[in-house]
């Protein structure tokens, strides 16, 4: 009777934990021990090399050192304008206001969306084609003429160009949950503070800023974990097939493997790169815990 | 009164650009989109010509093209038939999974719910490496069942920390009423568990749906065939073919687009609940 109750309530787990033991666990380790050879991921025969593909990563490898760059400006700016507009939109929604549940939900279509879909549909918008590229006809139209050209394939201009419709396709998410997080503050704190003659400005710093700020670290450390991570959407705005200059890791990583046939020297991008992440969000996690 | 005077007038003013302010945003949101779809309905020259928002046209042509030529019907239907496998598959394993977490006493049942926890916090970016090995080792690349399962094990994590997490706050009343009549575990679980759990279900069922239909990568690594793929790297392939029906592009981006802004304006009740809760937990 006892052994059967103990088969009955490992019958509940069994599944979850095959589907993860398989498609979660071994390419886990396996990411770890193809990083040691080198491999083009069909011969029968692996070369075992040692630290060499790291070696190489660190050392020599300028376009991933590149692409590590590009991801982390595009991560600045939507560290900072992204989730400052973010912040904005939920302070001016959290009050007595007509139309805030339009604004909710128009504000989160952007994020529901895929990748895909938005860099098509912005490539679209702002790629040179002479009629159709709207910012370019306004530029025109108001003078700066001058200014109008080829964003995506500009050099100068390119990588800032897919951190803004970056910034637009994930505002609304940060928007969310900055919302949800500022709705439960009390608003007796408010009144008491406008009671005792405190301006909107006091009482917003006062009050509202240190109470937002696990929920500030919150979103910044998914923003980083999610942006350094983006590619998809870099892919259909740019094209090409790894968006040349624009590239980012997970790219690099695409490429290495799906290029040239290199899937040793990519799981070794792959830690690297997770690697770093770990570090990001711990650091993150860190200097919070000594900000409270 | 002056001074009441006063405050009220400031207080319009400063309503009305909060307004200004949210609508500009909110317009800036919804253009690309109108722009999308204004686009699919008209012709190739005329979207060089024509940029107004309004369409003189309605040339569904495009759809019908993008549908039968473009081989987007088949796409399309893939698409939802992943979609439904995966949402049904992770209601149901996840569920078991979460409610054994919760109630039932097995020996390593903290150490399991610790690692399907901290699946969810350890990014691995290079892991579709690794994945597109195994499949290839399983005989599952290329082929449905194995994208589906792939899937299943995406969101697997995140649904066995919300559900267990309802159960956790479930009251255990029912459940035992249950037990003194004689039901067994997993009757308890399917007749009782689950039917109390609808409001995290739903939550749990849009969530996935939402990742499984834009999902790219997996996808892009696993499938060679045209006749498999999903609708997001299909779209892909559809651009480098169609490079310069643009009107095409369209049709095919808002067949892709428009199935899950109609869910997320029926469901957004759920998806709030499932971003915020989801948030707590990274």
């Amino acid at each position: 009777m006892k052994i059967k109750d103990t088969l009955e309530n490992y019958t509940f787990i069994l599944p979850a934990v095959t589907i993860f033991s398989v498609f979660y666990i071994i390419p886990f380790i396996w990411v770890f021990q193809l990083g040691l050879f080198d491999w083009d991921g069909i011969s029968f025969t692996k070369v075992f090399v040692g630290l060499q593909n790291f070696k190489e990563v660190f050392l020599q490898d300028r376009n991933w050192w590149q692409s590590m760059w590009n991801a982390s400006y595009i991560t600045l700016i939507a560290i900072t304008l992204q989730n400052i507009l973010a912040f904005m939109l939920a302070w001016a929604c959290d009050r007595e206001i007509k139309m805030k549940n339009f604004y909710r939900v128009i504000f989160f279509i952007p994020p529901v969306l895929s990748e895909v879909v938005v860099g098509m549909v912005w490539r679209f918008i702002i790629n040179d084609i002479d009629g159709a590229n709207i910012i370019n006809r306004t530029l025109t139209g108001m003078g700066f003429a001058n200014l109008a050209h080829n964003w995506l394939s500009d050099p100068n201009t390119a990588l800032t160009t897919v951190a803004i419709v970056h910034c637009w396709k994930g505002f609304g998410w940060g928007f969310l949950i900055f919302l949800a997080g500022l709705q439960t503050i009390p608003r007796e704190l408010y009144e008491a503070a406008r009671v005792d003659g405190a301006s909107a400005w006091q009482s917003f710093k006062k009050i509202t800023l240190p109470l937002m700020i696990p929920v500030m670290v919150l979103v910044a450390i998914l923003t980083v974990l999610g942006t350094m991570q983006v590619f998809v959407l870099i892919v259909s705005l740019v094209g090409g097939e790894f968006a040349g200059h624009t590239s980012v890791p997970v790219l690099r990583i695409l490429a290495s493997m799906r290029g040239s046939s290199r899937f040793g020297y990519a799981c070794a991008q792959g830690i690297t790169f997770g690697m770093v992440l770990v570090a990001i969000s711990f650091i993150q996690y860190r200097f919070s815990k000594k900000g409270q | 009164m002056k001074h009441a005077f006063y405050y009220k007038t400031e207080k319009i003013v400063i309503n009305t650009l909060i307004h200004l302010f949210l609508i500009s945003v909110a317009v800036t949101c919804l253009y690309p989109l109108l722009w999308m779809i204004v686009s699919s309905l008209k012709t190739q020259d005329m979207i060089f010509k024509d940029i107004s928002l309004i369409p003189h046209q309605f040339r569904l042509e495009n759809y019908v093209q993008a549908w039968k030529e473009g081989g987007f019907g088949r796409n399309f239907f893939n698409s939802i038939i992943y979609t439904v496998s995966v949402v049904f598959g992770i209601v149901i394993i996840s569920s078991m999974a979460a409610y054994a977490f919760s109630r039932l006493k097995f020996v390593g049942s903290k150490f399991l719910f610790i690692m399907f926890m901290a699946a969810m916090m350890i990014p691995i970016p290079g892991s579709f490496v690794a994945l597109y090995v195994l499949l290839n080792k399983l005989h599952l690349r290329n082929t449905p069942i194995g994208y589906i399962l792939c899937m299943i094990n995406v969101g697997l994590s995140t649904s066995i920390f919300l559900l267990k997490t309802f159960f956790d706050k479930m009251p255990k009343e029912l459940e035992d009423a249950a037990r003194i009549d004689g039901c067994s575990k997993i009757g308890i679980w399917w007749h009782v568990a689950l039917p109390l759990a609808k409001p995290v279900l739903a939550v749990v069922i849009v969530l996935n749906a939402l990742t499984v239909w834009n999902e790219y990568i997996l996808a892009l690594i696993i499938f060679d065939n045209r006749q498999f793929m999903p609708l997001q790297v299909a779209l892909q392939t559809f651009q480098g073919e169609f490079v310069t029906n643009y009107p095409l592009l369209m049709a095919g981006l808002t067949i892709t687009a428009l199935p899950i802004i109609l869910v997320y304006l029926f469901m957004q009740k759920y998806i709030v609940k499932g971003v915020t809760q989801g948030a707590v937990v990274g």
